[in-house]
């Protein structure tokens, strides 16, 4: 890293993201906090309440399942998606005409809007008008994904496998492309099996570009809110409730605002805790270099 | 393959190296028909969600087939002949565009400062700034629907576009924070020395260097912005509702208008492609977010 000069005028080019995003950040942000210390009855009435809400939130039972069943979501994507990935950034093509046309079919899931991937699987996991759904019945599987938890658990793992390993892909696709060609022409040299270029060669220098989708794939599967609402509803039961649905509900369905909002900080501190500790370590690996 | 090792070999190496060789081909063999068959396996929703968007209502309910057979342009006809239908898309494709310009002006000057400078808090700052990333839709959606109604932005294009900043501008930071930590700090000193002030050298040399960078993350701010809705959503009633929102319409009374719906969503896919063909280029890098 090139070393920087110390200059506190630079302070007057942040100033205007600072300003904005103070805007959409600071002042919602502060509002939340607001509102987790309250009882709000309307507008005009309202009570300090403390730390009420957050010790409600804290024992609350239903968000213990859900926090638990997110946990679980998210570590069996990362699970699926990160090998998955890695396999597929290390088969395709790396020059000519087949590169581009790689890159744009594999980039395609990433560019639809989030509800529409889960209208896709609502349509194509039905069995009635889908042909992953028919196909499922066809082999014998009892398989609906609206009445069985195990299917739709499994429909909305699959959906988000299809939806985001192909970041996964493209992030370690350029990490690859990165590797001068005369490492390989070294393990040529040696020899080496597939195997050990991999482990040797391309692992180490895929690690930056895989912490990098590490944490963006838990910081959005953590935050997952569109897909599995029009895919299953957060159902059957409750079932595929992820933590951003049952906030919703609780904040706009049953419009508890004390509660949500102590929900939410829980929440965001959740996702700051374990984010800080990937972004930790990815500065200091920079550092190390 | 042991033939190789037998006392003839050893006169010519040529066996030995085609054997290499052959694996060497056979193991690209293999990647090619992974990629192909995991190429399929994606695109296949996809296809079939095009399949039934040229289909008529009644063929989608009759039974599954790989090709409509009484093909229909009625469902995207449908579309385009209602106002309420394509405004969708226009109000969608003018926020994000806003997003796009508005993040790129304030994030230019900042990654800049923070590859270039060292200053009281930077670190925290850059921190501050991608844990608004991290903070999930669903937080911020009551105070922001408060906040905007307050300030009487509630329903207009520029809500959203201010709205989605919250991700897209941490983004931007970062991606072209990578980049511009790519551009030798030797030509900012030059240019210097060359007695260019700070904004002619940032607009006429820095800008044109990065311009592959500014693709990227213009790019990547399309993407987010485009696929969310939640935000979208919340913050419109009439005059800026997205598409993604007007495509809940389709449910009525007589149940689901499924054509309607797969015609839709086909075109919220299109302006995606556009997008990433016109960047492909440059995509491999952006996607490391500048980091290689």
């Amino acid at each position: 890293m090139q070393t920087k000069v110390e200059n506190n005028k630079a302070w007057f080019l942040v100033m205007p993201v600072f300003l904005i995003v103070a805007f959409s950040a600071i002042i919602p942000l502060m509002t939340v906090v607001n509102y987790s210390v309250q009882d709000i009855f309307d507008p005009y009435t309202r009570y300090f309440v403390g730390t009420e809400w957050f010790k409600q939130v804290m024992l609350d039972s239903r968000l213990h399942e859900a926090l638990l069943r997110q946990f679980l979501y998210s570590f069996t994507i990362l699970a699926i998606e990160v090998p998955l990935g890695i396999c597929v950034a290390l088969m395709m093509p790396t020059k000519g005409r087949g590169a581009s046309l790689a890159l744009i079919l594999v980039a395609i899931p990433l560019l639809i809007p989030w509800n529409v991937v889960g209208t896709i699987w609502q349509i194509f996991g039905r069995a009635d008008i889908g042909l992953f759904g028919a196909f499922m019945s066809g082999i014998g599987v009892d398989y609906n994904y609206a009445s069985d938890p195990t299917d739709a658990w499994l429909t909305v793992v699959l959906m988000d496998v299809w939806h985001w390993t192909p970041l996964v892909a493209l992030l370690c696709y350029s990490g690859l492309r990165a590797i001068p060609e005369v490492y390989y022409q070294a393990a040529r040299i040696d020899q080496a099996s597939r195997w050990a270029v991999f482990r040797y060669i391309q692992l180490p220098k895929l690690t930056n570009v895989l912490i990098i989708g590490v944490l963006l794939r838990f910081m959005d599967s953590f935050m997952i809110y569109t897909e599995p609402f029009v895919l299953t509803g957060g159902g059957p039961g409750s079932s595929t409730t992820f933590l951003s649905q049952s906030l919703v509900q609780q904040a706009i369905g049953q419009f508890d605002l004390g509660p949500a909002a102590a929900f939410s900080l829980v929440y965001f501190l959740i996702i700051l805790l374990v984010c800080w500790v990937f972004y930790t370590t990815i500065m200091n690996m920079q550092k190390d270099k | 393959m042991t033939h190789s090792s037998t006392p003839i070999a050893h006169k010519q190496q040529a066996p030995v190296h085609s054997r290499a060789e052959r694996k060497a081909r056979n193991a690209t063999l293999r990647g090619r028909f992974g990629l192909v068959l995991y190429l399929v396996l994606l695109l296949l929703p996809i296809y079939w969600l095009v399949n039934m968007s040229f289909k008529t209502n009644t063929e989608i309910l009759s039974g599954l087939s790989f090709y409509p057979a009484d093909f229909t342009l009625e469902n995207y006809a449908k579309i385009f002949s209602d106002s309420t239908w394509y405004m969708g898309y226009l109000n969608s494709i003018l926020y994000v565009s806003m997003n796009m310009i508005i993040s790129l002006l304030v994030a230019l000057p900042a990654a800049y400062a923070f590859s270039r400078y060292k200053f009281i808090g930077d670190k925290h700052m850059f921190f501050w700034l991608l844990s608004n990333r991290m903070a999930p839709p669903a937080v911020f959606l009551l105070p922001f629907f408060q906040l905007y109604s307050s300030v009487g932005l509630f329903d207009t294009h520029i809500a959203v576009a201010l709205a989605h900043c919250i991700f897209t501008v941490p983004l931007a930071v970062w991606i072209l924070e990578g980049f511009m930590s790519g551009v030798p700090r030797e030509i900012d000193e030059t240019a210097y020395i060359d007695g260019y002030s700070f904004p002619k050298f940032f607009v006429r040399i820095f800008i044109p260097l990065i311009r592959s960078g500014i693709g990227v993350t213009a790019f990547f701010c399309f993407m987010f912005s485009w696929v969310e809705l939640l935000l979208a959503r919340t913050l419109t009633s009439v005059e800026a509702k997205p598409i993604a929102a007007i495509m809940t319409r389709t449910v009525s009374a007589s149940g689901m208008d499924w054509g309607l719906l797969a015609a839709a969503g086909v075109l919220t896919i299109i302006p995606g492609m556009l997008v990433i063909y016109f960047v492909r280029n440059h995509v491999a890098k952006g996607f490391a977010l500048g980091r290689v």
